[in-house]
């Protein structure tokens, strides 16, 4: 059975159609991708699963359950993780606060969420910055910092919106590292991309949506090559 | 290492400097200053709970400390109920208020919030000025006690026990603070006054925690107000419900650093004094000049150092420490808004 089971999403805003009764799964550590250009739906569609909107038809579930209806908060504790495409870290707050407050979520007592806050930040290589506070950080620091928020929840599945948007060259090694290594760890991930070299280097399927609707869904070389993918996406096949 | 050592031992003497105040200086006056002092910190760092860590602004808290005057003063006057019960039920009272209050409230953000509270409290005013049974406009006398009574909480003599009532007032809402700091409710308001949907996308139930930093805050002002009953002995609308008093809780608060424990106790420290002293040198006129003060403090404060007194403090610590003068002072949970 799949972990995260998508059927038929539909949202509008206005005339404008989000989602397009999307479909598909994720199974249980698996790791999807989802490309598609300038507005296809991918932002829509993680918040329609963490609860922030409420598609107008279809359903959400993680294994059995229906998660539609539920608040953000909700899912987060029913272990769906998440990181926005537009960083939204505690400015005001260490880095090590920052992530406190994720392992919080699973573990109420703050000295020990502040240690399972460290072995996060060890995780993602940002150790040692704890002490700083996060406006300070780089953006490539910041996608860092916002992983290890969301891996402190301790989540079953992860919703990565665009791991290296704005992120300098030379730390993009180290962020599909990082992803790779969650997802040989076991956790399933659904990670949007917009970098063809990153999808195809960690994604075992990737899922292309072109004005709200699921365009391909299958192996990265099948989807890259995919006619539709090419006009709407890529612009030439992806070799 | 001088530093945290150093820190206790200043804390400790100023806190046997404050235990020793009213032992060596008995002008009436003086005292007062000094128990405003505490009453306005504590205040302040009652509504800091809500406005500086959880982020919500509140420009009604009047509301709460109204709740506190006239819970306790009714059950006096109709029911001869000691103060000291009728500040713990004008407490729960605060705190049933205050979650009715952020049911819907709590749904609005940031400046709307900060309005719908004004027009709360303006409602709320205008309610108890018109309820003729808890006094109406005329106000309520609380009834005279002779001899002072502890059970009554009425010291006629000296302002004495009023100034440990005060201070030991001040202990418990800077210790709540405290404790809360340290607490998962702690992180968990910062991380909402940071960034709600975020904090939502961690699992925190934002609207329950805000709800809970609401009933704190508003619990510990209501016994401010049933302070202020028995010290000044009669209450009005005007005096325990009206906005100047929602703002100038504000105002202490944010002239000593907002979301930091010891900025409201700095602001009052300031703006007390300062509007008796204007207020005595400047006559009977004088309130609105206390208040241009006020505001152009505020304006200079705020332009020049955005974090309050308390971020201005922590950069001449630093600078001292730098010199070798002074115990470090690391920005712990001081949010020096940009």
């Amino acid at each position: 059975m799949s972990l995260l089971t998508l059927s038929g999403i539909t949202k509008r805003f206005g005339g404008v159609v989000a989602n397009q009764s999307i479909s598909f799964g994720v199974a249980h550590g698996e790791l999807v991708g989802i490309i598609g250009p300038n507005g296809a739906g991918k932002s829509t569609l993680f918040d329609v699963i963490t609860g922030v909107t409420r598609a107008d038809a279809g359903e959400v579930r993680l294994e059995e359950r229906p998660l539609t209806g539920l608040r953000p908060d909700q899912v987060s504790r029913l272990g769906v993780g998440r990181t926005f495409q537009k960083l939204r870290p505690f400015q005001g707050m260490t880095v090590l606060e920052n992530v406190t407050v994720g392992a919080l979520q699973k573990c109420r007592d703050v000295n020990q969420a502040r240690t399972e806050a460290r072995v996060a930040l060890e995780q993602v290589g940002l150790a040692d910055k704890a002490d700083a506070y996060a406006r300070t950080l780089s953006t490539g620091q910041r996608k860092r910092l916002e992983l290890a928020r969301a891996l402190a929840t301790r989540p079953r599945l992860l919703l990565l919106d665009e791991v290296t948007g704005g992120v300098d060259q030379g730390s993009i090694p180290g962020l599909i590292r990082l992803v790779q290594d969650l997802h040989r760890a076991g956790m399933a991930l659904v990670v949007i991309e917009h970098n063809m070299r990153v999808i195809m280097a960690i994604a075992q399927r990737i899922v292309a949506l072109h004005l709200g609707a699921v365009i391909a869904d299958g192996p990265p070389e099948t989807v890259t090559r995919d006619r539709r993918v090419v006009e709407a996406y890529l612009g030439q096949a992806y070799t | 290492m001088a530093g945290p050592m150093a820190k206790r031992v200043a804390g400790g003497l100023v806190l046997l400097a404050l235990l020793a105040f009213p032992l060596l200086v008995t002008l009436p006056h003086r005292r007062h200053v000094m128990i405003m002092i505490f009453l306005y910190a504590m205040l302040a760092t009652a509504w800091n709970i809500l406005a500086g860590y959880c982020g919500q602004i509140s420009l009604g808290h009047a509301i709460f400390f109204g709740l506190g005057a006239y819970t306790s003063t009714t059950l006096l006057k109709h029911a001869a109920i000691s103060p000291w019960i009728g500040m713990l039920a004008g407490a729960a009272v605060a705190v049933v208020v205050s979650q009715a209050i952020g049911f819907p409230v709590f749904r609005l953000r940031g400046h709307y919030f900060a309005i719908a509270t004004i027009a709360l409290g303006e409602i709320i005013q205008t309610l108890f000025i018109n309820w003729d049974w808890i006094g109406g406009a005329r106000g309520v006398f609380v009834p005279i006690r002779r001899p002072d009574s502890f059970v009554y909480f009425q010291f006629n003599e000296s302002k004495q026990n009023y100034y440990y009532i005060a201070l030991a007032m001040l202990a418990l809402a800077l210790g709540v603070t405290r404790l809360l700091e340290r607490s998962r409710a702690g992180f968990y308001f910062r991380a909402i006054r940071e960034d709600q949907d975020a904090a939502a996308s961690l699992g925190i139930n934002v609207a329950r925690f805000k709800q809970i930093a609401m009933g704190i805050s508003a619990g510990l002002t209501a016994l401010g107000g049933t302070f202020y009953a028995q010290y000044i002995l009669f209450i009005d609308a005007e005096s325990v419900l009206s906005l100047s008093l929602s703002i100038l809780i504000c105002l202490v608060a944010v002239l000593g650093g907002v979301g930091t424990l010891w900025g409201p106790l700095l602001g009052a420290a300031v703006l007390v004094p300062l509007s008796e002293g204007t207020r005595i040198l400047l006559g009977g006129g004088g309130k609105a000049l206390d208040l241009l003060i006020y505001g152009g403090l505020i304006v200079l404060i705020s332009v020049v150092q955005p974090g309050g007194l308390m971020a201005l403090l922590r950069r001449a610590m630093g600078r001292a420490h730098q010199l070798g003068l002074g115990a470090p002072s690391r920005p712990r949970l001081g949010h020096d808004r940009p």
